[in-house]
């Protein structure tokens, strides 16, 4: 199954019931799966809008009424969604918004990059926010991933981003789908569905009363920090004796892996630490490791942008190099060895 | 003695913020009205944009979602696909409908979503302070067409309305003034029957309201009144522009 179909059909089974996007490479089997799929469910809705906009601020009025709701896209699709994406945030609207990156600026390429973590993890549009962002690294964790998404939208009535890429979503790999699709779609409490037997309420993101948005910043940076504690997730990989870790995410990551194996077949003692969820950055794990390795290599696809959270959680500790393929230049593993072996040598790590 | 007049039940007790002479009391009014009579207090969501009706929540006592500038069409979508038996309107300006939302409404009109729009044309931005409108006409001044719109540098004015009317998927498109007490009643009825339409599953309903703006206008309300007869209904005729529904007035 394809990266983007095995969204799809996780979306379906934890219980996405409305679904709307925009076609743009290289997301667009997923809308399709969705169109072929979603829409013949009883109660669940397909719609192909007339742009990303469209599609997300129909996202928001699904999450109103209390659904789980999705849309998906690629890079100069995103960038449209920010504005709703920041209107969601204020509101504490649950939804899930997929990003199967690609190259940029602009209209950039159609191949794989990852030049939308500064986007991804800093908010994106206007206005003091976050969302939670989880970046798998294979098919079977993009299913995975798909669900949690939807778990910690609801839970923490946030906006999640689930950043993939070009190869991620178009590669093809085995799946197994954990859970069966619900018969009848899940319905959040609290959505506005008309006030029967209760009073009317609303929903906004507009006051011209600063103490009261003031108020409402406090609540989502508290909101917030209470995710940072129990949500971040990381892997470590070979870490535990590594001199040198390799610290990568998503795609990048599952290259470096083949990298960190070859290298240790040849003696070298790597390892490799990769955040799961991008935002909260796994910082206090990352500082961790630099107790017991002294060097690190970041290792991404784009001109370095993780490698700001990356220095910020080391706090100075650790010495840290950078390598990375921008413009959605796929490197190869031999590469990432090369790189590695290089490092390794210049280091001294050999002696 | 029998009470003949009194707050509409899903109007809430509370003063408008609006100016004297605005029109948008009297539509939010005239809805409120509407909702009562058809019963559908506690399934009705509202829909109100960003601009002078940003606070429409304080007046309507239903569910309500503010939301992205433009954006009503497809947040309204979303609602109602979400929610099928929700009764769901949106409240949307000039600025809002035929401006920065001209996208979001032509494609709700073109998918047939079973909705209901009132859109306000007051020729203005009114919140922001009076600037010029998709909806300004030629020769008004505003204070981005400080020498009066000029076709030949600030373009036309659109008729939204009309556009929509060529859409297959909207069933019913009429344009109405609340600038005296006979249009005001007609626009009650033109209201009714896009909440009607709704509930009989017809699909996409526009209602276009000429609103004064007196402030903006700098004219006195009277005067502002005046003005939608003589020179706004003049560009923007008030009647209906599409009925495919089959049916007469909703009373």
């Amino acid at each position: 199954m394809t990266g983007n179909a095995a969204i799809a059909e996780a979306a379906i089974r934890a219980g996405c019931q409305c679904y709307f996007g925009y076609p743009i490479t290289p997301q667009t089997e997923l809308a399709e799966y969705m169109a072929a799929n979603l829409s013949r469910r009883p109660g669940c809705t397909f719609i192909q809008a007339e742009s990303e906009i469209a599609a997300v601020n129909m996202v928001l009025g699904a999450s109103v009424t209390g659904a789980r709701a999705m849309t998906s896209s690629s890079s100069p699709g995103m960038s449209l969604k920010q504005e709703a994406i920041s209107y969601m945030a204020a509101s504490q609207l649950p939804a899930v918004i997929v990003n199967m990156s690609r190259g940029g600026p602009g209209l950039g390429s159609i191949a794989a990059a990852q030049s939308d973590y500064f986007q991804s993890t800093r908010g994106g549009g206007h206005g003091d926010y976050r969302t939670i962002v989880l970046a798998p690294s294979s098919v079977q964790e993009l299913a995975d991933e798909t669900h949690n998404a939807f778990e910690l939208a609801d839970k923490y009535s946030i906006p999640v981003i689930l950043l993939g890429d070009g190869m991620l979503g178009q590669m093809m790999e085995p799946v197994e789908f954990k859970h069966e699709a619900p018969e009848v779609p899940p319905v959040r409490q609290g959505g506005l569905r008309g006030a029967a037997g209760r009073p009317s309420r609303f929903i906004r993101s507009f006051t011209s009363n600063p103490d009261e948005l003031e108020e409402l910043n406090w609540s989502l940076y508290r909101r917030y920090q209470q995710i940072h504690e129990k949500e971040t997730r990381c892997e470590k990989f070979m870490t535990d004796d590594a001199q040198l870790i390799v610290i990568a995410f998503g795609i990048a990551a599952r290259i470096a892996r083949g990298a960190i194996t070859n290298a240790r077949a040849l003696g070298m003692n790597v390892g490799m630490f990769r955040p799961v969820t991008l935002w909260p950055f796994p910082k206090n794990q990352l500082k961790e490791l630099s107790k017991t390795a002294k060097y690190f290599l970041n290792f991404e696809m784009n001109m370095g942008q993780m490698i700001d959270d990356v220095k910020l959680s080391l706090e100075g500790n650790g010495d840290v190099t950078f390598y990375g393929r921008p413009g959605g230049v796929i490197p190869t593993s031999s590469e990432v060895l090369r790189v590695i072996t290089r490092l390794y040598y210049q280091k001294g790590l050999n002696s | 003695m029998e009470k003949i007049f009194t707050r509409p039940e899903s109007l809430k007790n509370a003063v408008f913020h609006y100016c004297p002479g605005c029109g948008h009391s009297i539509v939010h009014r005239l809805i409120c009205e509407i909702i009562d009579e058809l019963n559908i207090q506690d399934k009705t969501i509202g829909v109100p944009p960003p601009g002078c009706s940003v606070f429409a929540y304080y007046y309507f006592d239903v569910d309500m979602i503010e939301c992205p500038h433009g954006r009503g069409g497809a947040v309204a979508t979303g609602i109602k696909r979400a929610a099928p038996d929700s009764v769901v309107f949106t409240y949307q300006g000039d600025g809002d409908l035929s401006a920065i939302g001209t996208a979001e409404t032509i494609h709700a009109a073109a998918r047939g979503e079973n909705i209901t729009a009132v859109f306000i044309n007051n020729a203005v931005y009114g919140m922001t302070g009076g600037q010029m409108a998709p909806t300004t006409m030629q020769g008004m001044k505003t204070t981005t067409s400080p020498y009066g719109r000029d076709p030949e540098y600030e373009g036309h004015p659109i008729k939204m309305s009309e556009i929509i009317g060529q859409i297959e998927g909207a069933c019913y498109v009429e344009r109405v003034a609340v600038n005296t007490p006979a249009n005001i009643r007609k626009a009650k009825r033109a209201l009714k029957k896009a909440f009607m339409n709704q509930l009989e599953g017809k699909g996409y309903s526009l209602v276009e309201i000429l609103s004064p703006c007196p402030t903006n206008w700098k004219m006195s309300p009277v005067e502002s009144w005046k003005w939608v007869d003589e020179v706004m209904s003049k560009k923007f005729p008030l009647g209906i522009i599409k009925d495919t529904t089959g049916k007469t007035h909703a009373d």
